[in-house]
C-alpha cells in the first residue's frame, strides 16, 4: 500500500533534544537520557534497540506524554505534548491486563473512558476482537488465557481505540519464539494490507531480529546517558525472509553497531561505578566455552547467539564481562577466545578460582577496590553499605544493589572476600589470599 | 435478548427473605435513636425469646464499626499512599494506634459522642460502634495503603493512556486491585470485633453504667442475676449470629473477590459460595447486580474529579520552604499533643503513679508472655500434626478461625465458677482467660504453615532418616517461623486488649481481681477517673509499641530473609 512505507509523510511525534535524570538517593541526579532527537512519520515504523536499562521504555512513555521530560520538547503532529496522548495507545510487555474484567471488559475499557455509548461500544469491541482472531473468547479472563492470547488481548485494546500511533514496548519479549513470530507476522499484516487506522508505529526492542523483522527504521540508543548513536535503515519489503542474504547482513550490521556502543559506554564512567552487568559465573563459563571449541576459537555473534539459543539482552552482558576479565575479545561483529580466557577455561576447579581472582581485581575496579579497604580495615570487616553509598552517588539505588550483588558473587566465587547476607558484612574471614594480590 | 422480569422459582423464596431482613434492619435501626438522657437505664430482660432482638442490634452495631472502618480506610489508606509527605505521619501513627488498647477509648469517647447527640441513644451508640471501629480500621487501612503502593506500575500508565481521570482510576484500577486484600482483611477484623461488640455495650458514663441492649448487654445481666441458663442462651444466640455473618456477608464476598487476585493462574480450588451462586440464579438477584452494576460504573465514569483527587491540591513536590513549616507544624503538634498528656496525667497523679503503672504493666507483660509461651508448646505439635494431614487439617481450619472469631468473654462467668469452687488464686488462674479467645491464631497460622511444608522437604527429610527432634530443628520450626511469627503477633495484640476484661471477672456479686495494668484501667473506667485510664493506656501502648519493635518486628524480619520458602 502506497504511503505506508514513503518518507516525508506528516510527521506525527517528534522529540526535540529530550534529556531525562532521576535523583539517586545520595540526592545526586542521574541523567538516563541525554539529547534525545527522534521522529515517526506518518506510514513508518520506527524501532528504537537497545540493551535493557538503556532507558529505551523511558523514551516511548515520554513520546506519549506518561513522562515529562527534563528538557527538550515532545511534538505529536506539531503540538506540544503536556499529558497523556489519548490518541495514542501502548501494547505493554507485561501486556497491562486488568485481570478482574474479561476479554470485552478489557477491550471495552479504553472506549468506556473516552465515554462512548454502550451500543456503540459493544459493536467496535466485538469488530476488533473478530480483527485480531481472538472471538470465541470475549467472556474469558486474562488468567485463563495463554500468554499469546493475552498479548493478542494487549493488542487489541490497543487497537480499538483507533489510535494515531501505536506504541509497542518490548511487546513480544514475553512470549514463546513461536507465538512472538506469529503475533508480529499478524501485526504487519495488518499494517501492511491497511487495515487498522493507525499512522505510524514507535516500538522499542532490544531483539535485533525482531526489529530487523518489523522496522522501516531502527535507532540505535547507546551509552551512559543514552543517546541515538546510530540510525539503520530497512529498506526490505513485507514480507520480509529471514533466511535472505539481505536481511542476514543487516542483522549482522546491528550486531557490530551494537557491541561498539558497549565499549565506548564503559570507557567513559568513572571506574568504580561502571554498569556492571549481572553474569552468574557458570554461564560465563558455558558461554567461553562454546566459542572456545568452535573453530580458531572465533565466532559471529549472530551465530552464536542462535547457537547457544539467547537473546542479544542475554548475551551481550555475558560477552561484556568477559571482554572485561581479558578472556574474551569482541571485534566487528565477532567474539573470539583469548589465551587467557583458554587458561581458565582448561584449568581444574582450584586453578581457575586462582586465575578469576587474579583477572577480577585487574578487570574490575569496584572488586579491587573493596579487596583493598578490607586490606587495610583492622579485622578486615567492612559494612556493604559502605560500598553501596559509593556506588549511590553514580547509580541509582536498585543499580547500585545489583552492582554490588554481582561484584560480590564474582568476589566470592574467587574466594577474595566472604559475605554474610544476614548481616550485610563482607570480610576477609574465610577466604585464601589470592596468588595474585593487588599490590597498590 | 430482552431480560425476563417474571420471578422464576428461586426468587420466590428470595424474595420475601430480602424483604423481611429489609424491614428488620430498619426496625433496628429506628431503635438507635430513640429519646435517652444521661442515668437512663434500660431494662433488659433475660427471657431467650428476647435474645434475636439483641442480637440483631449487636448485628447492626457491628454493621456501624465497619462502615465507620471503611470510610476512615479509603481516606486514610489513599491519602497515606498519594502523598509523600502524609505517608511519613499517617503510616508510623498507624503503627501507634494499632497499639492502643480498645477497650480504654470508650470511657473517653462516650462523653464526646453524647454531646453530639443530646438527648439521644445514638450518642452512646456511636460510642460503642467506634470502640468497634477502632478494633478494626487500623489493619484494614494499612492493607488497603499497601494494594495502592503495589499496583502494577504499567496498568496505571495503561490507565492514564485511556484518559482515566484520576477519580476513574482510583475506583476501576486501584480499588479493584486492592480488593481481596481488604475483603481478607475487613474478614480478621470482624473475627476480632466480636470480642470488642460484646465488651463495648456496657459503657461507663461518667459514674453510672448504660448497658445497651444487645448480646454483651444480655450476658452482663446474666453474670449480675447469676443466671447459667441464660448465658448458654446466649453463647448459641452468638454462635448463630457468627456463622450468620460468615455464611451470608463472608463467604459470598470472599468468592466473588477471587477474580480480582491479580496473578495469572488460577488456583485448583476456588472458593465457593452457596449464597453467591443462589443470588446469581434469581432473577431478582441478576437484575439488582445489573442495575447497581450500572450505576455504579455511570457514578463513576463521570469525568468530574472530587477536589481532594485533583492533581493541584496534592502537590507532588513543595518548595522546601512549604516543607520546612510542615515539619514544624508537625512537630509543634507532636509536641502539645505530648504536654496534655504530661498534664492531663503525670501532673495530676505525679511519677509515683507512673511508676506504679510501670510496675502493673510489667506483670501483665510476664502474663502475657507466659500465656503465649504455654498456648505455642500445646498448639505447635498440634498444628503440625494437624497440618501434614491435608484432609484433616481442611477440616480443623475452619473450627479454629470460627474459635478465633468467638467473644471468649462469653465464658468467663464459667471460669469464675471453677475458680470459686476449687479456691483457686486470682491472680494466677484469671489469666489463661486472656489468651483462650486469643491462642487460636497460632493454631491456624501452626496449621497454614505446616501445610505449606514443600512435599520434597519432607521427603528429603524421610530419605535421610532425619530423627524426631532433629527434623523439628532443621525443618519444621524453621519453615514455621515465618507463620508462627504471624501469629504470635496477632495473638499477643489480642492478650494484651483482653487483659482490660481479663483481669477483673464477676459472677453476680464475686469480683475476682488479678493485679495487673488491665484491671487498673477497668477500675478506673468504673470509677470514672479519666487520669488514671488515660495514664493507664498511655503506658500499655508504650508497652505494646516496645515489645513490637524489640521482638516481634525483629522476629518477622528474620523469618522474612532466612526461612521463607518461597
Amino acid at each position: 500500500m502506497e504511503g505506508r512505507s514513503g518518507n516525508g509523510g506528516v510527521e506525527l511525534v517528534r522529540l526535540r533534544d529530550v534529556s531525562k535524570s532521576y535523583r539517586t538517593p545520595s540526592g545526586v541526579s542521574h541523567l538516563v537520557l541525554e539529547s534525545v532527537n527522534l521522529w515517526l512519520r506518518e506510514g513508518e515504523i520506527v524501532a528504537i534497540l537497545g540493551r535493557s536499562g538503556s532507558g529505551k521504555s523511558t523514551l516511548l512513555r515520554i513520546a506519549c506524554g506518561l513522562v515529562a521530560p527534563d528538557r527538550g520538547e515532545v511534538l505529536y503532529r506539531g503540538e506540544p505534548v503536556t499529558g497523556p496522548v489519548t490518541r495514542m495507545a501502548m501494547v505493554f510487555q507485561s501486556f497491562a491486563l486488568f485481570p478482574w474484567l474479561t476479554v470485552l471488559g478489557n477491550v471495552e475499557m479504553g472506549l468506556e473512558a473516552r465515554g462512548v455509548p454502550e451500543q456503540e461500544r459493544r459493536r467496535r469491541a466485538l469488530a476488533a476482537i473478530d480483527m485480531i482472531g481472538l472471538d470465541g473468547f470475549e467472556s474469558a479472563y486474562p488468567k485463563e488465557l495463554s500468554s499469546g492470547m493475552r498479548q493478542r488481548v494487549g493488542i487489541t485494546r490497543a487497537l480499538v481505540v483507533e489510535p494515531d500511533v501505536l506504541l509497542m514496548d518490548e511487546a513480544f519479549s514475553g512470549l514463546d519464539v513461536l507465538t512472538a513470530e506469529t503475533l508480529r507476522a499478524d501485526l504487519l499484516d495488518l499494517w501492511t494490507e491497511g487495515r487498522m487506522p493507525t499512522r505510524g508505529i514507535l516500538m522499542v526492542s532490544h531483539s535485533i531480529e525482531e526489529v530487523v523483522s518489523m522496522a522501516d527504521r531502527v535507532l540505535v540508543l547507546s551509552g551512559e546517558p543514552a543517546r541515538v548513536g546510530a540510525e539503520v535503515r530497512i529498506p526490505l519489503r513485507h514480507p520480509r525472509d529471514v533466511e535472505a542474504p539481505e536481511f542476514k547482513v543487516l542483522v549482522e550490521e546491528l550486531y557490530q553497531v551494537l557491541t561498539r556502543r558497549t565499549r565506548e559506554s564503559v570507557a567513559q564512567r568513572s571506574p568504580l561505578a561502571i554498569r556492571l552487568p549481572t553474569a552468574p559465573i557458570n554461564q560465563l563459563l558455558g558461554l567461553l566455552d562454546a566459542i572456545g571449541t568452535e573453530e580458531k576459537g572465533r565466532v559471529d555473534l549472530p551465530v552464536l547467539a542462535e547457537e547457544m539459543g539467547l537473546e542479544v539482552d542475554d548475551l551481550f552482558p555475558l560477552l561484556e564481562v568477559l571482554e572485561l576479565l581479558g578472556f574474551v575479545k569482541v571485534e566487528k561483529g565477532d567474539a573470539e577466545i583469548t589465551p587467557e580466557g583458554r587458561a581458565w577455561l582448561d584449568a581444574d576447579i582450584l586453578e581457575r578460582k586462582a586465575i578469576f581472582a587474579d583477572h577480577l581485581t585487574r578487570g574490575v575496579p569496584l572488586a579491587g577496590h573493596i579487596r583493598r579497604v578490607l586490606d587495610g580495615r583492622p579485622g578486615n570487616r567492612a559494612h556493604e553499605d559502605r560500598f553501596l553509598a559509593e556506588l549511590e552517588k553514580h547509580l541509582s539505588e536498585d543499580e547500585a544493589r545489583r552492582v554490588l550483588d554481582a561484584v560480590i558473587e564474582w568476589g566470592r566465587y574467587a574466594e577474595l572476600f566472604a559475605y554474610d547476607d544476614a548481616s550485610g558484612m563482607l570480610s576477609l574471614e574465610n577466604p585464601v589470599a589470592p596468588n595474585a594480590a593487588p599490590d597498590e | 435478548m430482552r431480560p425476563r422480569l417474571q420471578p422464576n422459582r428461586w426468587d420466590l423464596v428470595t424474595i420475601p427473605l430480602v424483604l423481611g431482613l429489609l424491614g428488620a434492619l430498619a426496625w433496628g435501626m429506628r431503635q438507635m435513636t430513640v429519646p435517652f438522657q444521661p442515668g437512663d437505664t434500660f431494662h433488659l430482660s433475660l427471657d431467650p425469646w428476647h435474645l434475636p432482638e439483641y442480637a440483631l442490634r449487636t448485628v447492626l452495631r457491628m454493621a456501624g464499626g465497619l462502615v465507620m472502618s471503611f470510610v476512615f480506610t479509603f481516606t486514610y489508606g489513599a491519602l497515606a499512599a498519594k502523598s509523600a509527605r502524609a505517608e511519613r505521619i499517617l503510616v508510623p501513627a498507624l503503627d501507634v494506634l494499632q497499639s492502643v488498647p480498645i477497650l480504654g477509648f470508650l470511657a473517653i469517647t462516650v462523653t464526646g459522642f453524647m454531646a453530639m447527640f443530646p438527648g439521644n441513644l445514638l450518642g452512646v451508640e456511636m460510642a460503642s460502634m467506634f470502640a468497634i471501629f477502632t478494633s478494626q480500621a487500623w489493619n484494614m487501612a494499612f492493607s488497603f495503603y499497601q494494594s495502592l503502593k503495589m499496583v502494577p506500575r504499567d496498568l496505571t500508565q495503561a490507565a492514564n493512556l485511556f484518559g482515566l481521570s484520576p477519580w476513574q482510576r482510583f475506583w476501576r484500577l486501584e480499588v479493584p486491585f486492592s480488593i481481596p486484600g481488604l475483603v481478607w482483611n475487613t474478614m480478621m477484623s470482624v473475627s476480632g470485633g466480636w470480642f470488642f461488640v460484646v465488651a463495648s455495650e456496657a459503657i461507663a458514663v461518667g459514674t453510672t453504667q448504660v448497658n445497651l441492649p444487645g448480646i454483651g448487654s444480655y450476658v452482663a445481666e446474666a453474670i449480675a442475676q447469676r443466671d447459667l441458663a441464660a448465658i448458654g442462651y446466649a453463647l448459641l444466640a452468638m454462635l448463630v449470629v457468627i456463622l450468620a455473618y460468615d455464611q451470608v456477608l463472608f463467604r459470598p464476598l470472599v468468592a466473588w473477590s477471587q477474580k480480582f487476585k491479580f496473578e495469572m493462574v488460577t488456583e485448583e480450588d476456588e472458593a465457593g459460595s452457596w449464597l453467591l451462586d443462589w443470588m446469581r440464579r434469581t432473577r431478582l438477584g441478576q437484575q439488582a447486580f445489573g442495575a447497581a452494576g450500572r450505576i455504579v460504573r455511570r457514578a463513576l465514569f463521570r469525568p468530574a474529579t472530587p477536589p481532594l483527587m485533583r492533581r493541584g491540591l496534592l502537590p507532588r513536590r513543595l518548595s522546601p520552604r512549604v516543607g520546612r513549616v510542615f515539619v514544624v507544624l508537625v512537630a509543634g503538634v507532636g509536641l502539645a499533643g505530648t504536654w496534655v498528656l504530661y498534664s492531663f496525667t503525670v501532673a495530676h497523679l505525679g511519677w509515683g503513679e507512673v511508676g506504679y503503672c510501670l510496675w502493673l504493666g510489667f506483670l501483665t507483660l510476664v502474663r502475657v508472655a507466659v500465656l503465649i509461651a504455654i498456648a505455642s508448646v500445646i498448639w505447635i505439635p498440634i498444628g503440625v500434626h494437624v497440618g501434614l494431614r491435608p484432609r484433616l487439617a481442611s477440616r480443623v481450619q475452619p473450627l479454629a478461625q470460627f474459635l478465633a472469631a468467638f467473644p471468649a468473654n462469653l465464658f468467663f462467668p464459667i471460669a469464675v465458677l471453677a475458680i470459686q469452687r476449687w479456691d483457686l488464686s486470682p491472680e494466677v488462674f484469671t489469666a489463661p482467660l486472656m489468651v483462650l479467645g486469643t491462642q487460636w491464631y497460632v493454631l491456624f497460622n501452626v496449621v497454614a504453615g505446616a501445610s505449606a511444608l514443600p512435599g520434597d522437604l519432607k521427603e528429603v527429610a524421610r530419605s535421610m532418616g532425619l530423627r524426631r527432634a532433629l527434623a523439628w530443628k532443621r525443618l519444621y520450626l524453621p519453615a514455621l517461623l515465618p507463620y508462627l511469627t504471624t501469629g504470635w503477633i496477632t495473638a499477643s495484640g489480642g492478650t494484651w486488649n483482653a487483659s482490660i476484661v481479663a483481669e477483673v471477672v464477676s459472677w453476680g456479686e464475686t469480683h475476682l481481681v488479678a493485679t495487673g495494668l488491665g484491671s487498673y484501667i477497668a477500675r478506673y473506667t468504673e470509677e470514672g477517673d479519666l487520669h488514671r485510664v488515660v495514664l493507664g493506656i498511655v503506658v500499655m501502648s508504650l508497652y505494646v509499641v516496645t515489645v513490637e519493635r524489640l521482638v516481634w518486628r525483629r522476629l518477622g524480619a528474620l523469618a522474612e530473609n532466612r526461612f521463607r520458602l518461597d
